[in-house]
C-alpha cells in the first residue's frame, strides 16, 4: 500500500461525490420507511432486505459514476440481449406461478423481463438521439415496433404486471419525444370506454362461461374480483377485502407500529411484498400514507427537474421516462392495494421486499444521477 | 412533428414534462382521495369490521384421501387428535406460556424446539401448535384451567398415520409440514387458496406424486370472532370436499413377505403384474418408519437416518442403477433370434475364454462349458457365448433392441425420484464424456456389455418392467403403483394406465424359446437349488453385478470387504404358461445371484401363487402389524375413513 494516510472524510466525499444529494436524501427516507415497515410486517426478512438494499445502492453508485454517454452506448446490446433472453424464456423457460418467466442459467434463475424495464426506455432514447433534428412520423412507427416486441413477449409469458411497466416506460419516451395527440387521444378514449364497459357490465361478462379472448383466465379473475371481491373470498378477493379493511381501519393516525390487528391477526397475504402498503395504511394511517405519497412526488419532481436541465435529447428523454417509471410503480401498487386497480404483480417501489425490483429501481436512480452529473460536466 | 430548432424542441419537451407532472398529480390525488374515503369517511365502518366483530373466514381443511392396497388393506389413514395451539398475536410470548402450561400438561424440550422451528418457517399462521396428540386426561386438565390461558386453544386436528410402520415406506412416502419450497410449488399450481389452513403436504412417494388427488378441496366457514380472535358464532359454511382415495396395485401380504425375505440385507425388489404393469410389491431395504416425519422429525432420528451408511431413505428400487449382470442374457439371446444372427440350435465350443482385440475375456467356469447352444447359454449362464454374440450384433443393434424394453430410460412409474440408468451406446458415450479420447467407443467395450457388465446400469424397476414385458410376449405397460383413484363422495373410479405403452415386434416362437430356456435355469441350471421341488412353472435368470467403488461411503476397514462384494441379482416370472407376476431382485453385496437373490424370489412366488408364507412367520401377523407402529394415544378419537365427518 502507499504511505498516504487514510482519511475517512476523503473516502466519504469520494463515495458521495457522484450522487445527487437531493435524490440521495429522498431515497434514504424511502428506504428507511421501508425498514420500519419491514420490521413490523416480517422481521425475519430484515437481514436479507438489508443485503438487497446494499447491492441495489451499489448498482446505483456505479450507474451514477458512469458518464451518460457510456450508459446510452449500452442501449443496443442490452436491448438485443434482453429480447433474445425473452425469446429463450418463451422457448425453454421455467414455469412458476402458472407463468413462464424464468430462465435457468445454471447458477441461478434470471427473469429477463426485469431487464427490459430499463433497457426499453434506454433503447428508445438512444434511437431518438440518433434521429435528432429529423424526427418524423416514421420514427415513431419504428420506436413503437421496438416497444411492441418485448412487451408482446412478456404479455405471452404471461406477466401482465411487468408488461404494463415496460409498456408504460416505453410509452413515456414516445410521449416526451413528442408523440402526436392525435394518436394518444383515441387510445386514451378506447381505454376509458373499455374500463367503463367492464365496470358497467361486470355482472354479465364475469360469468364463468364467458371467455375473454385477449386475457388469461386468471387475469380475467383478477379484474372480476376487483368488481366483486366477495366472489372469491379465499382466493384473490381475499387480498382486496383484507387490504381495504386494513387500510380503512387505520384511520387518521393509524393503530401504531406493530399494532396492526389486520396485519398480524387476520393475515394480509404477501404482506411483506406487494401488499406492504396495507401494513402502512393500518399502522400509520392516512398521515403515514400521505407521507409516502409526498416522498414519491418529491422524488419524481426531482427527476423532472433533472430532465428539464439535461443537456442532450437522449438524456432528457431517459430522465423523464425513468421518473415516470417510479410513478407507475407507486400508483399501480397503491391503487391495487387500496382496491381501485386490479391485482397485478407490481411491488411498492423502494419499499416492498425483494431484490430484483429494488436493483432495477436503483439503477434508474443511478441513471438520473448520471444525467444530473452530465449537466455539471458540460457547464464546466 | 419535426422541429426546426433545438430551442423549440426543448420548449416542447418541457411542456410535455409539465403535462406528465400534472397527470401524476391527478393520479396521486385520486389515491389520496381513496385513502381519505377509506380511512376518514368510512373509518367507522372499517374500524368496526376490523375490531369489534371481525368476520373471519376460517378455512376447513378437507380430509386427506386414504391409501389402501389392492385388497383394501389400509396403508395410510387419518385420525383426529387434540392439539394445544397458541393464538396469533402471542407467538413471541411462547416461553412464558410454556412455563405456565408446564404445570398442566407435559411440555418437553422437543416440543419447545419444534415450536420455534415452525415459527421460523415463513408461513402465515392462524395458530401454532405447542403440543400435539394430547391424551383425554390432558385435555380434561387443560379445559378445567382454560381461563388461565386466554392465548392458548385446544383444537381437534387430523393426523396422518401409517399403520404398517416401515412397510412399503418408500412407496407410500410421507407427509410433512409445508415449507418454503412446497409453498412455491403450491403457488406454481395456483393452489394458494386451496392450501389456506392446510399444514401438511406430501413430501415423497405416493403422498407426493398424488398430492393433487389426496388433498381435496378446502371449505370455508364464515365466523364472527371477538377481539381476541376466538370464534363466537358461525355465519355460513361451505363444506370441504375430501381428497380422493388411492387404491394400489400393491399387495400388502406380498410386500410383507418380500421385506421379511430381505432380513438385514440391503437391496431392492420390484414385482409387476405383466398383464397390467401394476406393481405388486416394491421393496427398498432397509426401510424407515414414515410416522417419524409426520409431526416433524427430531434431529436425532434425522441424523440416524441420513448418516447411516445403509442409506435407508434412498429408494433403491427406483434410483439404484447397477449392471444387470447375466440377467441381461435372455434379452441378448432374444435380440439374436429377432435379428436372425443366431438360431436356437447353433452351438459354439467354449474353451473358457474369448479373445478379442488382444484382450482375453474369461468365463466363470475354468476350462469352459464345452459345446453350448442357446438353451445352455441361458440355463448355465455361459459368458463366452455372449462375448461372441455381442461382437456379432454390435453395440448399435444391442442398444436399439434393449431400448425398446425400456432399459436405460425412466419407466415413468407414478413415484418421483427415478434414475434413468445407462443404456450404453456410442451416442451415449459421446454425450457423457468431455475429453475427445473418452468419447470414442471401443469395440472391446461391446464385449463386456454383452454379458450385462461394462457401462450397463439399470434400476430394479427397469429390470422388472423389462422382464414383465418379456413375460407378456412384448406388450409393455408403464409400471404404476396406483390401480385407480376413487372419489370418496361419488364412488367414481379413474383407472391409472389401462392401456399398453408399446407392443414390441417379437415373434411368438422366439419369445417361447427364451421362456423355455429361462424355465431351464430353475430346473437344471443356476437357479435349480433355490427352486428345488417347485410345484409351478417358473422362468428365471440369475445375475451377478460387479461393484466398482464404494460410492461415497466412508472408508472403514471392517465394512470394506462386505461392501466390495458383488451384487446378487435375480429376475423371474411365473407361471410360465400364463404369467401373473414378474419380478427383479437386487441384493447388494450378496454375491452370486443364485445364492442371495433367487431364494428371495422363491419365497415371493410361493406366497403369491400358492399362498404359502415362509416358515418362521406366523399367520396371525396379518393383524399384529396394525399395532406395531401406530402412535395413536390410548383413548384418542377413532380413526376416520375418508368420509366427511
Amino acid at each position: 500500500m502507499t504511505g498516504r494516510r487514510f482519511d475517512p472524510r476523503r473516502l466519504l466525499v469520494g463515495l458521495l461525490e457522484p450522487m445527487d444529494p437531493i435524490l440521495l436524501v429522498l431515497v434514504s427516507l424511502l428506504l428507511g420507511y421501508a425498514f420500519v415497515l419491514m420490521a413490523s410486517a416480517s422481521p425475519v426478512r430484515m437481514e436479507s432486505q438489508m443485503i438487497n438494499t446494499g447491492v441495489a445502492v451499489g448498482v446505483m453508485w456505479v450507474a451514477a459514476r458512469m458518464p451518460v454517454q457510456r450508459i446510452l452506448a449500452t442501449a443496443v446490446p442490452l436491448y438485443l440481449v434482453g429480447v433474445l433472453l425473452l425469446i429463450a424464456v418463451a422457448l425453454f423457460g421455467e414455469t412458476s406461478k402458472g407463468a413462464q418467466r424464468w430462465l435457468n442459467v445454471g447458477i441461478s434463475r434470471i427473469q429477463p423481463s426485469e431487464i427490459m424495464k430499463i433497457a426499453v426506455p434506454l433503447m428508445l432514447a438512444w434511437y431518438f438521439q440518433q434521429r435528432e433534428g429529423a424526427i418524423g412520423a416514421r420514427d415513431f412507427v419504428v420506436a413503437f415496433v421496438l416497444l411492441l416486441v418485448p412487451v408482446g413477449l412478456i404479455v405471452k409469458q404471461p406477466d401482465l404486471g411487468t408488461a404494463l411497466l415496460v409498456a408504460a416506460a416505453g410509452f413515456f419516451v414516445l410521449f416526451f419525444a413528442g408523440l402526436s395527440w392525435k394518436l394518444i387521444a383515441p387510445v386514451a378514449l378506447a381505454a376509458i370506454v373499455g374500463i367503463g364497459s367492464i365496470v358497467g357490465f361486470g355482472d354479465r361478462i364475469c360469468q364463468p362461461e364467458v371467455d375473454w379472448v385477449v386475457l388469461h383466465g386468471y387475469q380475467k379473475n383478477r379484474v372480476c374480483t376487483l368488481l366483486d371481491p366477495s366472489s372469491d373470498p379465499l382466493g384473490k378477493g381475499f387480498h382486496i377485502i383484507q387490504s381495504t379493511i386494513a387500510i380503512g381501519s387505520g384511520g387518521m393516525a393509524g393503530k401504531g407500529w406493530r399494532d396492526g390487528t389486520q396485519t398480524h391477526l387476520a393475515f394480509i397475504p404477501e404482506r411483506h411484498t406487494d401488499f406492504i402498503f396495507a401494513v402502512l395504511g393500518e399502522e400509520f394511517g392516512f398521515v403515514g400514507a400521505c407521507l409516502l405519497v409526498f416522498l414519491y412526488i418529491a422524488l419524481i419532481a426531482r427527476g423532472f427537474i433533472i430532465a428539464m436541465a439535461a443537456p442532450t435529447l437522449a438524456s432528457r428523454l431517459l430522465a423523464g421516462a425513468v421518473s415516470m417509471i417510479f410513478f407507475t410503480y407507486a400508483f399501480v401498487n397503491m391503487g391495487m392495494v387500496s382496491g381501485i386497480l386490479p391485482v397485478v404483480g407490481v411491488p411498492l417501489p423502494f419499499v416492498s421486499y425483494g431484490g430484483t425490483a429494488l436493483v432495477t429501481l436503483c439503477l434508474g436512480l443511478g441513471i438520473l444521477m448520471s444525467v444530473q452529473r452530465a449537466r455539471f460536466l458540460t457547464q464546466k | 412533428m419535426t422541429f426546426d430548432a433545438p430551442e423549440q424542441e426543448l420548449q416542447h419537451f418541457r411542456r410535455r414534462l409539465l403535462i406528465a407532472g400534472g397527470f401524476m398529480l391527478v393520479c396521486f390525488a385520486v389515491l389520496v382521495a381513496r385513502f381519505g374515503w377509506l380511512q376518514i369517511s368510512r373509518y367507522d365502518y372499517y374500524h368496526t369490521r376490523a375490531e369489534d366483530n371481525r368476520i373471519a373466514l376460517v378455512p376447513i381443511v378437507p380430509n386427506r384421501g386414504l391409501i389402501v392396497d389392492r385388497n383394501g388393506e389400509v396403508l395410510a389413514r387419518n385420525y383426529a387428535a387434540y392439539t394445544l395451539e397458541v393464538l396469533p398475536g402471542h407467538f413471541r410470548e411462547a416461553d412464558a406460556i410454556f412455563d405456565r402450561l408446564q404445570t398442566v400438561v407435559e411440555i418437553t424440550q422437543r416440543d419447545r424446539r419444534r415450536y420455534r422451528k415452525i415459527l421460523e418457517e415463513s408461513r402465515n399462521f392462524d395458530s401454532v401448535p405447542i403440543r400435539t396428540r394430547l391424551s383425554d386426561a390432558e385435555v380434561a386438565r387443560f379445559v378445567a384451567r382454560r381461563f388461565e390461558f386466554p392465548e392458548v386453544e385446544v383444537k381437534a386436528r387430523l393426523f396422518r398415520d401409517y399403520p404398517n410402520g416401515a412397510l412399503a415406506a418408500h412407496v407410500i412416502g410421507y407427509i410433512g409440514r409445508i415449507n418454503d419450497r412446497d409453498l412455491t410449488r403450491i403457488e406454481a399450481r395456483d393452489q394458494e387458496a386451496n392450501y389456506r389452513g392446510t399444514e401438511h403436504i406430501g413430501k415423497v412417494g405416493l403422498e407426493q406424486s398424488y398430492e393433487g388427488e389426496l388433498h381435496g378441496i378446502t371449505g370455508v366457514e364464515e365466523v364472527e370472532v371477538d377481539a381476541g380472535g376466538r370464534a363466537v358464532r358461525q355465519l355460513r359454511r361451505t363444506p370441504p370436499t375430501s381428497g380422493n382415495n388411492l387404491v394400489l396395485t400393491l399387495d400388502r401380504g406380498l410386500q410383507q413377505v418380500a421385506e421379511a425375505a430381505f432380513g438385514e440385507r440391503r437391496g431392492a425388489l420390484v414385482a409387476i403384474e405383466p398383464s397390467s404393469g401394476g406393481v405388486l410389491a416394491m421393496v427398498s431395504a432397509p426401510s424407515y418408519d414414515p410416522n417419524l416425519f409426520v409431526d416433524g422429525i427430531s434431529t436425532q432420528d434425522w441424523d440416524a437416518l441420513n448418516n447411516s451408511p445403509d442409506h435407508p431413505l434412498l429408494n433403491r428400487a427406483l434410483s439404484s442403477a447397477n449392471p444387470p449382470g447375466s440377467t441381461f442374457k435372455p434379452f441378448m439371446a432374444l435380440a439374436a433370434l429377432t435379428t436372425g444372427k443366431r438360431t436356437p440350435e447353433q452351438a459354439i465350443s467354449d474353451p473358457g475364454y474369448f479373445d478379442f482385440g488382444g484382450h482375453r475375456f474369461r468365463d466363470d467356469k475354468v476350462g469352459g462349458h464345452g459345446m453350448v447352444d442357446m438353451y445352455d447359454s441361458i440355463a448355465f449362464s455361459c459368458n463366452t457365448y455372449y462375448y461372441r454374440l455381442a461382437a456379432d450384433l454390435g453395440i448399435e443393434q444391442i442398444a436399439e433392441f434393449m431400448g425398446r424394453f425400456g432399459l436405460g430410460s425412466k419407466t415413468g412409474v407414478d413415484i418421483e425420484g427415478e434414475s434413468s440408468g445407462v443404456l450404453p451406446s456410442p451416442e451415449w458415450k459421446r454425450q457423457r464424456f468431455r475429453r475427445a479420447e473418452q468419447k470414442k467407443w471401443f469395440a472391446g467395450e461391446t464385449i463386456s456389455v454383452g454379458i450385462g457388465q461394462g457401462y450397463n446400469a439399470y434400476t430394479p424397476i427397469q429390470l422388472a418392467s423389462a422382464v414383465a414385458t418379456l413375460a407378456a410376449d412384448g406388450v409393455r405397460f408403464r409400471p404404476h403403483v396406483v390401480r385407480y383413484v376413487e372419489d370418496v363422495s361419488t364412488g367414481a373410479r379413474r383407472v391409472i394406465e389401462p392401456e399398453p405403452l408399446d407392443r414390441l415386434p417379437l415373434a411368438k416362437t422366439h419369445v417361447d424359446f427364451i421362456k423355455q430356456a429361462m424355465e431351464g435355469v430353475n430346473i437344471e441350471g443356476t437357479g435349480r437349488r433355490a427352486f428345488a421341488n417347485v410345484p409351478y412353472r417358473v422362468a428365471g435368470k440369475t445375475g451377478t453385478a460387479q461393484v466398482f467403488s464404494l460410492r461415497g461411503a466412508t472408508y472403514r476397514a471392517k465394512d470394506v470387504k462386505e461392501r466390495l462384494r458383488d451384487h446378487s441379482l435375480y429376475v423371474a416370472f411365473a407361471p410360465v404358461e400364463a404369467p401373473r407376476i414378474a419380478l427383479a431382485v437386487l441384493v447388494e453385496n450378496g454375491g452370486f445371484g443364485s445364492q442371495a437373490a433367487a431364494p428371495i424370489a422363491r419365497q415371493l412366488l410361493d406366497y403369491y401363487l400358492l399362498g404359502i408364507r415362509p416358515a418362521g412367520e406366523a399367520e396371525a401377523d396379518e393383524d399384529a402389524s396394525d399395532a406395531v407402529a401406530s402412535p395413536r394415544p390410548a383413548g384418542a378419537p377413532q380413526p376416520r375413513t375418508g368420509d366427511t365427518p
